[in-house]
């Protein structure tokens, strides 16, 4: 895979998703994606955003313009140096939580992406690669 | 024939800290034209409810034509304020909800039920004259 721009904001406090969402929104208007897949990629940065507020305690995201030879798009990678998570499987099921929220966004992002993974090591932080080929 | 809730905050200019209500006799109504945040979304669900239980409002109506994206959190406040207006006796309707959202809004697992929606404000403000929302003020001719 060739990353031929990449961007990185920080995430630190509720603004910055409002910002996240700004840019990912530009981003995705710039690779000419559709309306409908805009929005999909602008929730999924919403919802993973807050998780790395809410959950890692705040990090950073890298936006990334991708190509793998047949397609190009909008890879998003969220880090952070939070406590991790134990069973991603858990946290990947609707409904399930350990915060305040419904338990859609980790689950709801993966459904709104085209590739999905998630990184964690307990007690040194969590990575999730959110990508949208157009 | 419209009135703004008296709050203060968002009257000072540039300060986006509170979104709007009006109210149109025992209707209250609101416009989301900004990208929320999510403590403005609660506070936005805090003044509503307030705001109902203060004018006795009949009918709350939503419009989020401007919303380019309604996330799990967003989803969440438009649920809560349509069950608390429920509770207090008040119907809400969300109207004006963008294609793109609302296929999103599937997909990501969120169906809104118990959220009344309609296309547009004036099928939105039928709906809440049906629902026993009238105010004196409240019915366009």
């Amino acid at each position: 895979m060739i990353v031929s721009r990449e961007q990185q904001l920080g995430i630190r406090e509720e603004v910055d998703v409002v910002h996240v969402r700004r840019e990912v929104r530009r981003w995705a208007e710039e690779l000419r994606f559709s309306l409908v897949d805009q929005t999909k990629i602008v929730t999924a940065a919403s919802e993973l955003a807050r998780n790395t507020i809410i959950y890692g305690g705040g990090g950073a995201v890298k936006l990334r313009l991708v190509s793998n030879g047949h397609h190009t798009g909008l890879q998003l990678v969220f880090e952070d140096q939070g406590p991790g998570i134990p069973d991603i499987s858990l946290a990947l099921q609707d409904g399930y939580t350990t915060g305040s929220g419904l338990g859609l966004g980790l689950g709801g992002a993966k459904r709104l992406v085209s590739e999905f993974s998630i990184e964690s090591k307990p007690g040194e932080g969590t990575r999730v690669v959110a990508t949208r080929w157009r | 024939m419209f009135r703004l809730m008296g709050r203060p905050g968002w009257t000072k200019p540039g300060n986006m800290e509170r979104i709007p209500i009006l109210q149109m006799g025992r209707l209250l109504l609101v416009t989301i034209q900004v990208d929320m945040h999510d403590r403005l979304a609660l506070t936005l669900q805090d003044d509503l409810t307030e705001a109902i239980t203060r004018v006795g409002a009949r009918g709350v109506l939503i419009e989020i034509s401007s919303l380019s994206m309604v996330d799990s959190f967003i989803g969440r406040m438009l649920a809560n304020i349509s069950s608390m207006s429920r509770i207090l006796d008040a119907e809400t309707v969300v109207v004006g909800m963008q294609p793109a959202v609302a296929i999103t809004l599937v997909e990501l697992g969120l169906e809104l039920k118990g959220v009344r929606t309609a296309l547009n404000v004036d099928k939105g403000m039928r709906l809440l004259d049906d629902a026993g929302g009238k105010g004196s003020e409240a019915s366009i001719p």
